[in-house]
């Protein structure tokens, strides 16, 4: 760090001139001798890489931006990637400032000299800076930048074939439409047809470019063929890339292709033999299906998704349900109310029983869908078992999840339902064995009551939580300070002076200090809500009582509580 | 490629080097661990008990002597692993380097993963022979300067100072394997590798170290079924998709990572049936493989189990296109080496650069080539006494019947404490390198 913020300064310093100069060979020796040195020395290289891309005004302007250029190439051939990337990124950044004869001049040697490299580092650099400087140079540049690429295309190191395939997309999008159809399709097809799995699952990524830049009649016989064969490859890597990919692959191809050779293929990809691509396709379904074009779209859905994502639902494995769990009930907006209700809705109620606790969250978490289409009613038979099981999973991370849900239930199910059949439940989580899950069932209420009222609480929780201050276990009885805290500004002064502060400071008299000291913090939290009067003639005494406690939290929190709230 | 012929019938070894202490009292952090040519055979890797890696680097042929390849002399020696102590299941973690295997090269450094029992290193070697000077806060000795003193600013410059080779260490990759790491193996995709211990295989990317892919676990429910466990694991050189792992069995399972994630289920599975004469109480335990290579060609796989060498041909799983016998005088002795535990010795074999001969280890320092082609073995030893620069080796042989030739061993004479378990061949010449207790004998084709 000190390093690069050296150069820096020391460029600013010196006269711009001599600065440019000697200050580039020094770096550029001092790069090829620190390149290959010890340990963090990587982090030095990355700052100056990055710092290098903003250097343009500090070797003076435009028409010296080239003398950045030498320790720029040195770093494109570090072995480490992070650096080697920076060092591109900063290329390209200044290839920008570059003007066209400079590009000719000094940057497009430099990416021939990368291309040719004997180190396979400078060659995958190579690759990021074909697309920056392509725009602006003469025509005969540009034929020795697509030769290049092409050479790259098919070098003996896979490595290289990646970096060519991670940016054949960006490429093609600065060249001439006439070029894309000659060359790049050539390209991507052989890219695409690679010995080397990870390479073949890149072209799929540069797919999505072409095809948005083809005129769609050339789609058919320039691009699809390449598709289709990558749908059904040996290598579920690369149909996973496919699955992935899926949506912005079928915004490239347009409606018409979509319905001829997209469907059949989503529903290959559903029904794949690899649990990993399904899941990748089960993630995509909502996507696919709101993205079909508007005339047949419900056919479509109806008689050829459908039927697919009916199996996925009892599939084996369970990353495949739970993926589909967190986008189907999306589709019950998409198809209306009378087929939610004969299709979609057995559907959820299946996955809603699922063995697999994550399928149920899943399912849960998204039922405002379903509630905008249908009505929650519908579901709520079902629904509460299934809450109560995963309120009482053995996994506390499953019992947490399912807290985090309870606000928004409670709002679309409706005060009474929840009164009658989710009270107990949010009280008995305050008394869990976990803290994670006393913490969250605290937020839990605090939220409820922020929704259902101030008066609900007053009935209905207030009294349970207050009862449990005289719990034989301490940490309920703290539990319910915790209680007071989060709930005392939701429920307002009357009920925290009334009904809260009468409880709070009794505890102060109890006999484990961490109670006592908790007393204290509360005090300090519900302060602001109490009146000026409850506060002087109640909670001071308390306090300064507190503050010559035997124990020391005890008589610290207590004066600090008693700074906090200027009682003193 | 290899010298006239490639096979052993044309070619005459001779001793080129030894290196490691000439004394008889072995210090245990001696012992040599394994031994990798890097693709050029420009440098040779070898690792310890103590968990060092030594480097020698192949001289330059130079004029004077024609009649030799040059010699091997140390490049760069480090410490790759420490000694460690699992706290949770109380129990120490040898530095034993158990597989080295070098990175194909990216630029002028060198890179190699080495690895323990239970953790994988990525090392980088790199030469520095420059060094600044005419720093503006720090003095020339490394003490810093006032900087009220400075009054000018200069731009440090490069003097050329003495070769400094420098190893670091620049990934780490632990906590992957429950059990005992015994393999490692690079992907032709420059970009993965796999790691394998008694039950499970797992693949790593080179750049991320947090986190690896589990693809084989051969792991019962219920422990106490375990018949089988993972002898050794190794990736096609050229299809980037194929593995093979062998087992305690004597079975060597092919799996294709295309087919599915998890590669539980073989593609192929090239498992001998037991010749029904030579079966006894120790059949499985010899016949579980030591090791198994493929060859550069990646048309045929080699395994060593404890008698014999095996070449099959990967479209064949019934049985090997050929077998050599080892060492079959020692299958009357089965019964004595189980009881001072040589039976569970583990042999490496290696190909020559053509894929013409196979090379492995044996006892009294023995180590056998077979020649494909010319269907010839030889057996050849490495000791102090043939180590005469340029000095021939004669070939040996062990006597089985009661008649003892001259010049012959009988093989109640062998020395089973000195075992070659470790041998290693250059990738493009017929030089080799073959390790005993704790010393590294480099052996050459005699040129003429």
């Amino acid at each position: 760090m000190l390093y690069s913020k050296t150069a820096r300064a020391v460029a600013v310093a010196a006269s711009k001139g001599v600065a440019c100069s000697e200050l580039m060979t020094y770096f550029y020796k001092s790069l090829c001798h620190h390149l290959d040195t010890i340990y963090d020395e990587d982090e030095v290289l990355l700052a100056l890489a990055e710092q290098l891309g903003n250097f343009t005004m500090l070797v003076g302007g435009p028409e010296y931006v080239h003398c950045l250029l030498p320790p720029l190439e040195s770093l494109a051939t570090v072995e480490e990637t992070v650096v080697r990337d920076k060092a591109v990124e900063s290329l390209r950044k200044i290839s920008q400032e570059h003007s066209p004869v400079d590009l000719e001049v000094h940057f497009e040697p430099l990416v021939k000299r990368l291309a040719s490299g004997d180190w396979f580092t400078s060659r995958t650099s190579a690759c990021g800076l074909f697309s920056v400087c392509y725009p602006r140079v003469s025509s005969t540049v540009k034929a020795e930048i697509r030769q290049h690429f092409r050479t790259l295309c098919s070098d003996d190191t896979p490595m290289v074939r990646r970096a060519a395939a991670s940016k054949l997309g960006e490429f093609a999008k600065v060249l001439e439409l006439d070029y894309v159809k000659s060359d790049i399709i050539s390209l991507f097809t052989a890219l695409a047809s690679d010995e080397q799995d990870s390479v073949r699952l890149l072209a799929v990524e540069a797919c999505v470019s072409i095809a948005t830049l083809l005129p769609q009649e050339d789609l058919e016989t320039l691009v699809m063929p390449t598709l289709r064969q990558a749908a059904e490859d040996k290598s579920w890597r690369v149909r996973y890339m496919v699955a992935d990919k899926f949506s912005e692959l079928q915004k490239a191809v347009g409606p018409e292709i979509t319905k001829n050779d997209l469907v059949p293929a989503f529903q290959n990809l559903l029904k794949d033999c690899e649990a990993e691509v399904r899941a990748a396709a089960a993630n995509k379904v909502k996507e696919f299906c709101e993205n079909l074009p508007e005339d047949n779209r419900e056919q479509i859905i109806m008689t050829h998704i459908l039927p697919c994502v009916k199996e996925l639902v009892s599939d084996t494995n369970q990353h495949v349900k739970s993926a589909l769990a967190s986008v189907i009930m999306g589709l019950s907006t998409i198809l209306g109310k009378d087929n939610t209700i004969e299709h979609l809705l057995p559907l959820f109620l299946a996955q809603l029983k699922d063995e697999c606790p994550e399928v149920r969250l899943n399912i849960i978490s998204n039922l405002d869908c379903v509630n905008e289409v249908i009505g929650i009613r519908q579901l709520s038979q079902s629904l509460l078992p299934a809450i109560v099981e995963l309120a009482e999973d053995a996994k506390w991370r499953v019992r947490l999840a399912i807290i985090e849900y309870m606000p928004l239930l409670a709002g679309q199910l409706g005060v009474e339902f929840f009164d009658e059949k989710l009270n107990t439940l949010c009280m008995a989580w305050l008394i869990d064995h976990v803290y994670a899950i006393r913490e969250a069932a605290t937020c839990n209420l605090m939220k409820l009551v922020e929704k259902f009222g101030a008066e609900w609480a007053q009935n209905t929780i207030v009294p349970k939580v207050l009862g449990m201050a005289n719990d034989p276990n301490y940490l309920h009885r703290m539990t319910t300070l915790f209680c007071i805290n989060a709930l005392s500004e939701a429920c307002g002064q009357e009920i925290t002076t009334k009904q809260m502060l009468p409880v709070v400071l009794k505890m102060s008299n109890d006999q484990v200090a961490n109670v006592r000291f908790n007393v204290a913090k509360s005090l300090q939290k519900i302060g602001p809500v109490l009146d000026s009067n409850a506060l002087q003639t109640e909670v001071k005494p308390v306090l300064e009582k507190l503050a010559t406690d035997t124990d020391m939290d005890v008589k610290y929190f207590a004066q600090e509580a008693i700074s906090v709230l200027a009682l003193a | 490629m290899a010298g006239p012929g490639g096979g052993s019938s044309d070619v005459q070894w001779c001793f080129s080097q030894v290196k490691g202490a000439i004394d008889d009292d072995v210090a245990e952090a001696d012992i040599i661990s394994t031994v990798e040519f890097n693709h050029t055979g420009e440098l040779l890797a070898t690792g310890d008990k103590g968990g060092r890696v030594v480097i020698f680097q192949q001289e330059p042929e130079s004029k004077n002597q024609p009649q030799c390849r040059g010699e091997y002399n140390v490049y760069s020696t480090f410490q790759s692993h420490e000694p460690e102590f699992d706290y949770l299941k109380s129990l120490e973690i040898e530095e034993k380097i158990n597989k080295i295997r070098w990175l194909p090269q990216k630029n002028a450094a060198q890179f190699l993963l080495s690895t323990n029992d239970k953790t994988i290193k990525l090392w980088k070697i790199s030469e520095r022979d420059k060094r600044p000077e005419g720093y503006n806060l720090k003095e020339e000795d490394g003490r810093y300067r006032d900087p009220n003193t400075v009054t000018t600013l200069r731009v440090p410059i490069f003097r050329p100072m003495d070769l400094m080779v420098e190893a670091s260490p620049r990934r780490v990759f632990a906590n992957a394997h429950t059990y005992h790491i015994n393999s490692i193996a690079v992907n032709s995709d420059y970009e993965t590798y796999l790691s394998a211990d008694d039950l499970r295989i797992n693949l790593w990317h080179l750049e991320i170290t947090d986190r690896s892919f589990n693809i084989v676990d051969i792991k019962p429910a219920n422990m106490e079924e375990l018949t089988e466990v993972i002898t050794a694991a190794e990736f096609h050189p050229n299809q980037c998709n194929t593995f093979v792992y062998s087992s305690s069995k004597g079975t060597i399972r092919m799996c294709d990572m295309r087919a599915s994630a998890l590669c539980d289920k073989h593609a192929k599975m090239f498992e001998e049936p037991e010749d029904p004469n030579n079966r006894s109480f120790f059949s499985e335990i010899i016949s579980s493989i030591s090791d198994v290579k493929f060859s550069h060609s990646g048309r045929y796989m080699m395994t060593r189990d404890y008698l014999s060498v095996k070449i099959w041909d990967l479209n064949m799983e019934t049985r090997p296109v050929e077998t050599y016998q080892v060492h079959e005088y020692l299958r009357s002795k089965l019964c004595s080496l189980y009881e001072n535990d040589c039976i569970f010795d583990k042999f490496e074999c290696c190909w020559n650069g053509n894929d013409s001969v196979v090379m492995t280890g044996s006892y009294n320092n023995f180590f056998r080539m077979f020649d494909r082609g010319y269907r010839q073995d030889v057996t050849l030893e490495a000791s102090r006494e043939n180590s005469k620069p340029r000095s021939v080796l004669k070939p040996r042989k062990v006597s089985t019947g009661g008649k003892r030739k001259k010049d012959e061993i009988s093989v109640d004479s062998l020395d089973f404490n000195k075992k070659i378990l470790h041998t290693a061949w250059h990738p493009l010449d017929n030089i080799i390198a073959v390790a005993t207790t704790n010393n590294l004998y480099i052996f050459q084709e005699k040129l003429n």
